[in-house]
């Protein structure tokens, strides 16, 4: 009974670290007296409501999570998915399926954030919208070029394809809205939901961020390591990853021109990227047959597993999913320490190459795109049972998406919060020494001086005295002006450094010559 | 084997008619939410700037009275009503509702100096400077059959004349006394034609004195002689002073809070102290540019308004050094009285254009009937702004006022010439020996003395 007891209350301490997310601030340095009082008070509502948010979980959440547990002496790994079809409702088993369409190449895939629409890409030009709910197929359209990426992006009205020449965005009625002509040949695309912006990596290495909403381009960096068709978001920090030829992993965002990351992770060319949605987790698969987690807090390996993967994803729980050719392996971490293992596996039918994995959000489900189609098949445990409708609502109306998109469009985050570690925005820098102005920084500043007493307006004045010799007169007299302080300090560090100079020598004598250095009078 | 997969029927998850809410399902897990803060910071930049949007707190002005107006009094049974005096001895009733006078009470020959009403609400006390008090009767039924009257004015219930002017009243909160202040502080019943008793303590005049919300039978006063005084009515003599470089205007009790008080004082600050300790400030409030004529507190307790004669009203919070809010008109000059609403919502000030005006205690507050959700994001806008306030984008944008020119100016003198004593100060310790100047705080720094 007590050992018991003590199991729960380590559980229920668990899911409050989790609610707490982090530490309690240290109020012991604190010498305002006033200040210190409300931060405890403050901390001490956090504690309350990170055991309310635990108690909610444990009672209150509606649904609970898929399982497999194998009984005997059989293991998970060797159940394959007609044996869990047997075992499980008719409405579940509707999601295993096979479409075949030889035809049209291999397809990508793409789901919705609420895992409830999903579009599909067919090589040669075959685009489709299907309601996963329903099974239905709400709109096709044959666009007739290669297609080789395609993204939703904030709700089902809009996805992107990235097709032959330039990317298009289209309506969910397949209309045509916008031509990007900016991205050229896109080969990946990703949409960071948070930001609303639309990065793409074309075939001569170049990145790019578009504003979805206002149809600016923020950011185009020429990534200098060559093509590469390896492009991921993490969901964590909203950080773009892109994998090399070379081997390394470059993380990107919009407001630097370098990459913030690079990392050799894999001798030969990098073959696939995966993120964790808890962003610590990197899964990458090289052509020598390596899978590599990775954590990113420390850009270590934790694990080196021996598998075949052409392409990775992770899941909402957590599970890995690693396809080459026409096998699909699942792994994942029973006890929660990061150890990853073979948890299921599935083979299809010969000839058909996988090409993209990818987990539906909320549900049980992995979709898998192939040479010859799409298919799913059910993958207990992957998704999350409880959705919260103010983030992803699979039983949205249509009433409810207008209110999301508003609202999603007011918390639009500018692209200046996308940051490695992003628990970072709101806190206070530690207090630095003041470090003096690098020259390059002088010179920005400089320059910025300059900009703006070239901008100045001169008023116009009559009877002549507003000749335009006068006017460049004056403007040459105010970037004089902008100019002095800046020119100032340089002759002054000129000095101090002459003088400088002057005193070392005598301190560098050796020592048996100290004797006969000139003493200055104190 | 044992298996489970998620599957969610439809029915449990949809409305079953349309007549229903929608259902709405929750889970706080962080994971599913990425980059909490920074949409959190984003939804503090939009509050704050919604907030300034929506800022219109001027409600609108009373017109009426031919003269400044000196003094007003809240009746504490009645939210609507709010009773002004002027100099030219004009009392009125006003509605505050639609803003307009419901009844006159002539009769005062000068200035009227102070006005306070009865805690049943039934008698109106004023005082003016022709030496006499004056006690009028406000109740309901009164006020009703007033309407038969041809020019909407009351008779006075009695008129008790005395030595000298008188410079303010104040009623007791749970009592049948009430004290005038003048050439000394009077204790009078309301049937008796003279006053029970009087207290006398130092050569000069007494100009304002407020009754204890707490403790029926304490009142403190303020005189010229830049004392605060304290009286204890059951003791016959006074009980503590403490006299300060300048002078306070007025004194004003916390309702939460009754042994604090804070006192609006003729050098452009306010102090509030503990009436226990009065040796050093609680707190000092700060921010006018020109003496503070009249303070109130919120029926909260938590926040207060002061008026002053560099013709903005401020609100302050109760233990906040600076203001929190400024409210100034082109039209309003020198402001003379000010009075927190009993409701907590609205403030109204009495100036030396002879107009009172209703201001919104929130500016940017939505008024009438607020619907639950409504309210809920209120509070929530309101929250995050506050955990964000102190980020250089948010802090520039919550700060933000815009002051009238001379106000701005005076400031900026102010501050210059604060800081140039400062720096003075700080170059004297730095050439002396240490310890030898010892810098008193400045909650010390404005009192001479405590007595007895």
């Amino acid at each position: 009974m007590g050992a018991k007891k003590e199991k729960n209350d380590d559980e229920m301490d668990e899911k409050v670290k989790k609610y707490l997310r982090g530490e309690a601030a240290n109020l012991e340095g604190l010498k305002d007296k006033k200040l210190k009082g409300q931060l405890a008070v403050r901390e001490d509502l956090y504690g309350k409501s990170a055991k309310t948010a635990a108690k909610i979980e444990k009672w209150l959440l509606p649904s609970e999570g898929g399982y497999l547990e194998a009984e005997g002496i059989e293991k998970t790994w060797r159940i394959k998915q007609e044996s869990i079809a047997r075992e499980v409702d008719i409405l579940s088993s509707r999601n295993q399926y096979d479409i075949v369409l030889p035809e049209l190449g291999p397809y990508t895939l793409d789901f919705t954030s609420n895992g409830r629409y999903m579009a599909a890409a067919g090589r040669k030009g075959h685009l489709a919208i299907v309601d996963m709910k329903t099974l239905n197929l709400i709109k096709e359209i044959q666009v007739r070029e290669t297609v080789r990426d395609v993204a939703y992006l904030h709700n089902e009205l809009f996805f992107a394809a990235a097709q032959k020449k330039y990317t298009y965005i289209y309506n969910r009625d397949g209309t045509e809205l916008h031509c990007l002509k900016e991205h050229g040949p896109v080969l990946r695309l990703q949409f960071l939901k948070n930001h609303f912006l639309l990065a793409s990596i074309n075939k001569f290495g170049q990145l790019r961020y578009q504003d979805v909403t206002m149809g600016e381009m923020i950011g185009n960096f020429r990534t200098g390591l060559g093509r590469t068709d390896v492009m991921q978001v993490n969901p964590f920090n909203g950080v773009v990853a892109l994998g090399h030829s070379s081997g390394t992993v470059t993380m990107w965002k919009p407001t630097t021109s370098v990459p913030l990351v690079k990392m050799l992770c894999h001798p030969g060319p990098v073959s696939s990227l995966a993120f964790h949605p808890n962003g610590h987790l990197m899964a990458t698969s090289g052509r020598e047959n390596k899978i590599k987690i990775w954590d990113l807090r420390k850009f270590e390996v934790i694990q080196t597993l021996p598998c075949h993967a052409k392409t990775l994803n992770f899941s909402q729980k957590g599970l890995l999913a690693a396809g080459t050719g026409s096998f699909i392996q699942i792994l994942a971490d029973f006890s929660g320490s990061q150890n990853y293992s073979s948890y299921m596996t599935h083979s299809m039918a010969k000839g058909y190459q996988v090409g993209k994995v990818l987990f539906r959000p909320y549900e049980d489900i992995l979709g898998i795109g192939h040479s010859m189609g799409w298919s799913s098949i059910l993958i207990p445990g992957s998704g999350e049972p409880n959705f919260d409708s103010w983030v992803a609502n699979p039983f949205e109306t249509s009433k409810q998406r207008q209110e999301k998109e508003v609202h999603s469009l007011l918390d639009k985050l500018p692209p200046e919060t996308i940051m490695l570690d992003p628990t970072k925005v709101g806190t206070v820098r530690a207090p630095q020494k003041k470090e003096k102005p690098v020259k390059k920084e002088i010179e920005t500043e400089m320059e910025a001086a300059i900009e703006t007493a070239k901008d100045t307006k001169f008023k116009k004045k009559t009877k002549g005295r507003s000749k335009p010799s006068k006017i460049a007169k004056k403007r040459r007299e105010m970037i004089d002006r902008a100019k002095r302080p800046f020119l100032e300090q340089q002759t002054q560090e000129h000095e101090t450094s002459r003088k400088k100079q002057k005193t070392n020598p005598e301190t560098e004598m050796p020592k048996s010559l100290q004797r006969f250095v000139r003493q200055k009078a104190t | 084997m044992k298996v489970k997969v998620i599957s969610r029927s439809t029915d449990e998850f949809t409305r079953e008619r349309s007549q229903d809410l929608q259902r709405v399902f929750r889970n706080f897990d962080p994971s599913l939410r990425s980059q909490e803060k920074a949409v959190e910071y984003v939804r503090a930049l939009n509050a704050a700037k919604l907030d300034k949007i929506f800022a219109r707190p001027f409600i609108g002005a009373m017109d009426g009275h031919r003269d400044s107006i000196k003094c007003m009094a809240k009746n504490p049974n009645h939210l609507k009503a709010i009773f002004s005096g002027s100099d030219d001895g004009d009392i009125r009733l006003w509605d505050i509702a639609s803003r307009r006078t419901v009844c006159q009470f002539p009769g005062h020959q000068g200035a009227v100096q102070g006005l306070t009403v009865s805690t049943d609400g039934g008698i109106l006390v004023s005082c003016g400077s022709d030496c006499s008090v004056r006690l009028w009767n406000v109740s309901d039924a009164n006020l009703a059959d007033s309407d038969n009257l041809y020019d909407n004015s009351a008779k006075p219930q009695a008129v008790y004349v005395w030595k000298n002017a008188f410079r303010a009243v104040d009623h007791q909160w749970d009592g049948d006394l009430f004290a005038t202040a003048g050439a000394q502080v009077d204790i009078w019943n309301h049937n008796r034609s003279q006053p029970v008793n009087t207290f006398d303590w130092g050569a000069d005049t007494t100009i304002s004195i407020r009754f204890n919300p707490g403790e029926p039978n304490i009142l403190a006063t303020s005189a010229n002689d830049r004392s605060i005084t304290l009286y204890d009515l059951r003791m016959s003599s006074p009980a503590r002073k403490v006299i300060m470089r300048t002078k306070c205007n007025s004194i004003a009790w916390n309702p939460m809070e009754p042994m604090n008080f804070t006192a609006a004082n003729e050098d452009c600050n306010c102090y509030s102290y503990d009436a226990r300790k009065l040796e050093e400030a609680k707190c000092v409030h700060k921010d006018h540019v020109s003496a503070v004529m009249d303070i109130d507190f919120s029926p909260t307790g938590r926040e207060f308004v002061t008026g002053s004669y560099d013709r903005t009203v401020r609100i302050f919070q109760y233990n906040g050094g600076h203001s929190r809010e400024i409210y100034h008109t082109k039209r309003m000059q020198r402001v003379f009285c000010v009075k927190y609403s009993c409701d907590a919502s609205y403030v109204i000030s009495g100036s030396d254009d002879t107009n009172l005006r209703l201001w919104k205690a929130k500016a940017s507050e939505q008024l009438g009937v607020v619907l639950p959700r409504e309210r809920k994001k209120h509070e929530y806008l309101e929250a995050v702004k506050n955990r964000y306030k102190h980020l250089p984008e948010v802090k520039r944008i919550v700060r933000h006022r815009h002051l009238p020119r001379p106000v701005y100016k005076a400031a900026n003198l102010r501050r210059t010439m604060i800081e140039a004593e400062r720096r003075k100060e700080q170059r004297r310790k730095a050439h002396s020996a240490p310890g030898s100047i010892v810098t008193e705080p400045v909650r010390k720094r404005r009192i001479i003395k405590e007595v007895e």
